[in-house]
């Protein structure tokens, strides 16, 4: 087995818009990781129990079942019940509703530890629980939470070949399509892994940053 | 007794089996400065959270203005208040808090300003103006543009107390608001809350363990245990001619620890 410069130079276009792909599911995902997050966090804590507690057995649900299932529910099953979803469109709802289950932890947790003062404080000022949440509450709990955010965004990066099984052509299935065609695996499968490594050692040094910023540790 | 401002009505509250405040009734007249002594665990700061509507009530009445703080009527009928009506009796009431509970992430300025903007809708420049009067109150206009870490814990409780008077409350509370501060920094605190008391007709409640402020502040103290009021009178009677022997023990015991602490400090210089 030797490495064809040639062969690999001829899959770059075809893997580079599998790459395209991949960032565009990666970027829509943690948009809607972040957001539905964020509900998911507010629903739970919400005084409602008939809120709080079907909320909580969602979010159990889904993060105790694997994403590749979940993938396959929402491409191959549910047009059974009429709802027909592009493979991306349901390859960004798989991931961003997954990860958002754990996104809605990070923000609890950076909730919870935001002291009761500040409640009382605001209360005490005479705001309204909509204007605590946005002037006291969320700017002081998001910054330390935002390594533990990104954590999860590089985390989804790396799953996103899960959605080739749903026909997203992504990188991998790129990589893949071509390597079945040629019967050479070697090059087209080195260079998904270059790819991923030219955007994930950039994206951790970056999370390092973040860390340093506004991890509380180094203040 | 003129018409009172805050008129409590056979209160009680219960954490689970634990009775914090047993059917209290007291009332305060406009513009009287009350103290509210006793040892800890007696109630005093749940009343005042009580008033501030940060703890509800497990019964009674409490009446801001000869209006209900914790009901309103529905149909004839008394029914517990829901938020638009705890929000606008609020706007009567401010609180400084024993551990000051800044909004960090906001400058010394915006803090004062913060409830004038969201909660009047007064414009920034307005708003600042107002904000630099009640700073300059407390003497930290200077401090303007600082974040509150960079205070020190008199100064905080200083801007803690213009904050409070930003929505221009005609009930202050003050809640043991030099119980946490170094004893150097505790006359900055007092004097601020001197100066109101003589320049403003505010209605103001404390909770404090400094009783020679409360002697010379006060125009009435309330004595405090388990939840029920044992004495109330003014100061000289309190301090100097209590009538009950459990006011005359505690008195006894914070008095004789403010001795030793006086004389531990006098040792350290």
């Amino acid at each position: 087995m030797e490495w064809d410069w040639n062969f690999a130079i001829k899959t770059l276009p075809v893997l580079g818009e599998g790459v395209l792909v991949t960032i565009q599911a990666t970027v829509l995902g943690s948009v809607l990781a972040l957001a539905l997050g964020l509900v998911f966090a507010l629903m739970r804590r919400s005084q409602n129990k008939l809120v709080s507690r079907p909320t909580s057995f969602f979010l159990e649900f889904i993060r105790g079942t694997p994403l590749l299932v979940q993938l396959y529910f929402l491409f191959f099953i549910l047009p059974d019940v009429g709802i027909l979803l592009s493979p991306l469109v349901a390859g960004v709802i798989g991931l961003g509703l997954h990860y958002a289950t754990y996104t809605a932890e990070v923000y609890r947790a950076g909730i919870d530890n935001i002291p009761r003062g500040q409640w009382e404080a605001s209360k005490a000022v005479n705001l309204t629980a909509p204007q605590t949440w946005q002037h006291i509450i969320l700017p002081q709990a998001i910054p330390p939470m935002i390594p533990a955010l990104a954590n999860y965004i590089i985390a989804m990066f790396k799953e996103t070949p899960l959605l080739s099984a749903i026909t997203v052509l992504e990188l991998m299935n790129q990589a893949r399509s071509i390597s079945n065609f040629h019967y050479r695996y070697l090059e087209p499968m080195t260079l998904v892994g270059v790819f991923f490594l030219l955007i994930s050692i950039p994206s951790v040094y970056f999370l390092r940053r973040l860390e340093r910023k506004y991890s509380p540790h180094y203040k | 007794m003129v018409q009172p401002i805050i008129d409590i009505q056979s209160i009680s509250k219960c954490f689970g089996d634990l009775t914090v405040l047993d059917n209290l009734s007291f009332q305060v007249a406009p513009g009287e400065k009350l103290a509210l002594i006793g040892p800890s665990g007696s109630g005093k700061t749940t009343i005042l959270r009580v008033l501030m509507t940060l703890e509800t009530l497990t019964s009674g009445h409490v009446l801001i203005e000869d209006e209900q703080l914790w009901h309103m009527e529905r149909g004839g009928k008394l029914v517990d208040a829901d938020e638009t009506h705890l929000h606008k009796m609020r706007n009567s009431i401010g609180m400084v808090f024993q551990h000051f509970n800044l909004f960090p992430h906001k400058t010394v300025l915006e803090n004062v300003t913060l409830a004038l903007r969201l909660v009047r809708g007064v414009a920034k420049k307005q708003a600042d103006e107002r904000a630099l009067e009640l700073l300059d109150l407390v003497g930290l206009a200077d401090k303007r543009d600082q974040k509150p870490a960079s205070l020190s814990g008199g100064q905080k409780q200083r801007v803690a107390i213009a904050r409070a008077l930003a929505l221009e409350p005609k009930i202050m509370l003050f809640d043991e608001v030099t119980s946490a501060l170094d004893p150097e920094l505790v006359d900055e605190v007092l004097n601020v809350m001197r100066r109101l008391g003589e320049e403003t007709d505010m209605t103001m409640l404390l909770v404090t363990h400094e009783m020679g402020f409360a002697r010379d502040f006060a125009d009435r103290v309330l004595f405090f245990d388990k939840g029920r009021i044992i004495e109330s009178g003014p100061p000289e009677q309190i301090f100097t001619d209590p009538q009950e022997e459990r006011t005359r023990t505690f008195l006894r015991k914070v008095l004789s620890a403010g001795v030793s602490r006086a004389e531990s400090a006098a040792v350290a210089i």
